[in-house]
């Protein structure tokens, strides 16, 4: 269900201000969530001070520099710090992308830093994932076959492979779910982009036998259509990966099937 | 408190089997209205400000007779499938039960009182 404000105990508070880094001449100010469920406290921006000369240029270098120079108890995941394993996609300066693959130049003014929209925190930046991970495994993510398993291989055309290209890519990182607004109103029901443009992965795989039941598994009014081609999702992706066109695909071959 | 798992809550009901329907619809009613408007709103530009008998005559000419039907019926019930999918999207339950059901009626009634002017006029 819509909600247009926040819940009392979502509230952010004003948090604490760390001191400013002594000597330092290239400073940049950091307004960061925080959140536990150990205080029992709403949540709060704190507010740090970094000396980008000591630091690396990426939003992750930034956090991780905090978290070994100022305040260790700031929680983020970051696993590869290269845009491979999704692990440290937040909402930047506004936008839901990887804090890793994201320059601290590419941010005008204070960097501000959020989890990801509209999903239950664990704690300061990182979200529960659990009901995205839960659809993601819903949609059937796996080669799907009737026939016997040939003795070598299943064999796939080069022309065959090359649909899979914009869609294989995609690290589920949850940054396209969450800046969804069908997603936010309706992700109890809403696959949402990130598994949509999974299900269309396998959807389109030539070696895939399940064509018509993933699809039967799709057609649903809020499985499927909740997506209005607001297209934000395109927008965020940080592998520059367009989930709304895969979802715009399946919604073709729906057409298709049915006329 | 419900002990369900990530994935019966992922899963819920299940699939409805049907929406493309729906999209369909809307798609085609789309693009009909993409002429229809156009053409309507030229034609009635041309008699405003004119008096009564001119706007009979002019309703009970059989092309603009048949594009005003057609006006209203696709226009209403495009309007009643797309005020489905956004009181879908905000509201649940019982709300979104009783709003969907007043938009299919307000579209209905609109096309059969608009209808009843339209033959009223034209004939």
């Amino acid at each position: 269900m819509v909600q247009f404000t926040l819940p009392k105990n979502s509230k952010i508070r004003t948090g604490k201000t760390w001191p400013k880094p002594e000597g330092a001449k290239n400073l940049r100010k950091f307004q960061i969530y925080r959140w536990s469920s150990e205080d029992g406290q709403n949540p709060s921006v704190d507010t740090y001070f970094i000396d980008l000369d000591d630091c690396g240029p990426m939003v992750l270098d930034a956090l991780i520099y905090i978290k070994n120079n100022i305040d260790p108890t700031l929680s983020f995941r970051r696993s590869c710090r290269e845009g491979i394993c999704g692990s440290c996609a937040m909402n930047i300066d506004g936008i839901n992308t990887l804090a890793c693959i994201y320059g601290l130049d590419e941010v005008k003014g204070d960097v501000r830093i959020y989890p990801l929209p509209h999903m239950p925190v664990v704690r300061d930046l990182i979200p529960d994932l659990t009901h995205f991970y839960a659809q993601h495994a819903s949609i059937m993510p796996w080669l799907e076959t009737a026939t016997n398993t040939p003795a070598k291989e299943w064999r796939q055309s080069i022309e065959d492979r090359k649909k899979l290209d914009g869609l294989y890519e995609c690290v589920m990182c949850a940054s396209c779910s969450t800046s969804c607004p069908s997603y936010w109103w309706n992700s109890d029901k809403y696959l949402g982009p990130a598994a949509l443009l999974h299900a269309y992965r396998w959807i389109i795989d030539s070696r895939d036998e399940a064509t018509g039941q993933r699809l039967d598994e799709l057609e649903d009014p809020f499985k499927l259509y909740r997506c209005h081609t607001i297209m934000n999702c395109a927008k965020t992706c940080p592998k520059g990966l367009n989930p709304a066109e895969a979802i715009a695909q399946i919604k073709k071959m729906m057409v298709e099937r049915a006329a | 408190m419900r002990y369900l798992t990530p994935r019966k809550r992922a899963e819920g009901l299940g699939s409805a089997r049907r929406g493309t329907e729906h999209h369909i619809a809307m798609t085609v009613s789309g693009w009909a209205l993409l002429f229809i408007v156009p053409v309507f709103v030229f034609a009635f530009a041309r008699i405003l400000g004119h008096g009564f008998e001119h706007f009979a005559g002019f309703f009970a000419n059989p092309f603009i007779a048949i594009l005003t039907g057609l006006f209203l019926f696709v226009g209403m019930r495009h309007f009643a499938k797309g005020a489905q999918s956004a009181i879908e999207d905000y509201c649940h339950g019982f709300t979104r039960d009783a709003f969907v059901m007043l938009a299919n009626a307000v579209s209905y009634l609109v096309i059969a009182a608009g209808f009843y002017a339209l033959i009223k006029l034209a004939l």
